[in-house]
């Protein structure tokens, strides 16, 4: 048994950040991708788009400064940075169809080997479906990264060979960020940009039930 | 004179008629035309289809509406919510119709029908549920360039009620910050558009450089006094 230590949902945000390079328009997606601001440089400037109609998105407001006027996605009051811009909705999705933005990170329940997305339904019985912006980010970005666990609850593989949830998008993921791998997906399958320390290729291919194509060139980094 | 200022919201709601395709702005707590929703309640329409990102919250503006059972059908991107009851409760029991379209879609649709365009073709839903028809068939598809597209067709709306935060009596919007959201797409796409506004200004005080909907896409306009929209909240 190997000996390794998965990292924490904030180490994971870290590490999705490291890979932001100065000057993206970034989409970061409604739950656990908003926590990658926390951790882009302040040496730097990235730019962070919100669907409903903003760039230039700065920080969560101090108590008592909330403006109901000025909210991102997850309706979560925010703020403003010096030369931000609001726009209305077919504009801010044209940003995104229209392949403006650089990087879209997002959330998901299963991601196929070759890049297919299922982030909005569970398919599950008398549940109302509800989809929101999830397919125009998936398709929309010129990158699209997910950020999850490895595995489910439950210890059963989120990444698979073919999504059995409901897609959201057919070939649209690049990278997958999670707490024990950062792996680049594609046409060619899988394959491994990092691990963390103590984890092997094999015991990692096992868990996921999966093989790694290493031969492939990370085309983007 | 051209004055699309109306002194009440009856007034600017009158003759809306049964069956008619509401188009609703806002998102989550920005730019809801609630003003206008109640006063679509006491106008007394019925049978409405209505077109908004979600499907209510709470039991107020929309989920009243739909409380109140007058609407047939609703076109959104996300109804399921936390507060979300009047609307989950009508869906369970089939009493509405939905139709599920993801937001950019929908944007764009609006959009589509304000610009005359009569259908276009998207990548998104590709290959998903959002690719089919309501009886489950196939939507049209097409390659282009490589790339998989999926022909979506127009919003037309008979009424678009929607927040901005001045105008003047030409119609001349603009808005405040994220409020602006739906509203100048809803403007467009429908064949009647109803705005309130906080603020009514003489005509020339809008900086034309800054009109953000120009008063060719409004009717009436209404001022509503601005007062605190949440507890606790900015304003």
């Amino acid at each position: 048994m190997s000996n390794f230590k998965p990292r924490t949902k904030q180490e994971l945000a870290q590490r999705v950040a490291q890979d932001i390079p100065e000057g993206a328009y970034v989409n970061l997606g409604i739950g656990q991708p908003t926590l990658v601001a926390n951790y882009i440089s302040r040496e730097y400037e990235v730019i962070l788009h919100s669907e409903n109609g903003i760039l230039g998105m700065g920080p969560a407001p101090a108590a008592g400064d909330e403006d109901f006027d000025l909210i991102n996605a997850g309706k979560q009051p925010v703020t403003m940075l010096k030369g931000g811009a609001f726009f209305h909705h077919a504009d801010s999705f044209a940003m995104m169809r229209g392949g403006h933005i650089d990087i879209c990170v997002l959330g998901a329940f299963q991601v196929s080997a070759t890049g297919d997305l299922a982030n909005w339904s569970t398919g599950e019985a008398g549940s109302i479906p509800a989809v929101g912006g999830a397919m125009d980010l998936a398709v929309g970005a010129k990158e699209t990264w997910v950020m999850m666990d490895l595995l489910t609850k439950k210890g059963e593989s989120k990444l698979v060979s073919a999504c059995t949830y409901p897609l959201t998008g057919v070939g649209c993921v690049r990278r997958i960020y999670s707490d024990l791998a950062t792996l680049a997906c594609g046409p060619q399958g899988l394959s491994i940009v990092d691990m963390v320390e103590g984890l092997d290729a094999a015991t990692l291919s096992k868990m996921i039930g999966l093989p790694f194509n290493n031969d492939m060139k990370d085309a983007s980094y | 004179m051209i004055n699309k200022i109306a002194d009440t919201i009856a007034q600017a709601l009158e003759g809306t008629s049964d069956g008619a395709t509401v188009l609703i702005g806002g998102f989550g707590t920005a730019g809801i035309p609630s003003e206008l929703v109640d006063g679509l309640i006491d106008q007394g329409a019925r049978d409405l289809v209505v077109v908004n990102n979600n499907a209510g919250n709470g039991e107020h503006g929309l989920a009243a509406l739909l409380k109140a059972g007058r609407i047939r059908k609703i076109i959104c991107s996300y109804p399921r919510q936390a507060d979300s009851y009047v609307f989950d409760e009508l869906y369970r029991s089939q009493k509405i119709e939905l139709e599920l379209v993801p937001q950019g879609n929908l944007s764009e649709r609006l959009r589509a029908a304000g610009a005359g365009v009569g259908a276009f073709f998207t990548p998104t839903g590709y290959g998903t549920l959002m690719a089919l028809n309501a009886d489950g068939t196939p939507k049209e598809s097409r390659l282009i360039n490589g790339k998989h597209y999926v022909l979506e067709y127009p919003i037309h709306g008979d009424l678009a009620l929607i927040k901005a935060e001045a105008g003047d009596r030409w119609g001349n919007l603009i808005y405040r910050k994220a409020a602006r959201n739906f509203g100048p797409v809803m403007a467009m796409a429908a064949k009647k558009t109803v705005a309130s506004v906080h603020k009514i200004v003489e005509l020339g005080e809008l900086d034309p450089e800054t009109v953000v909907t120009p008063g060719i896409f409004v009717s009436k306009i209404v001022c509503i006094e601005q007062k605190a929209t949440q507890g606790g909240g900015f304003k």
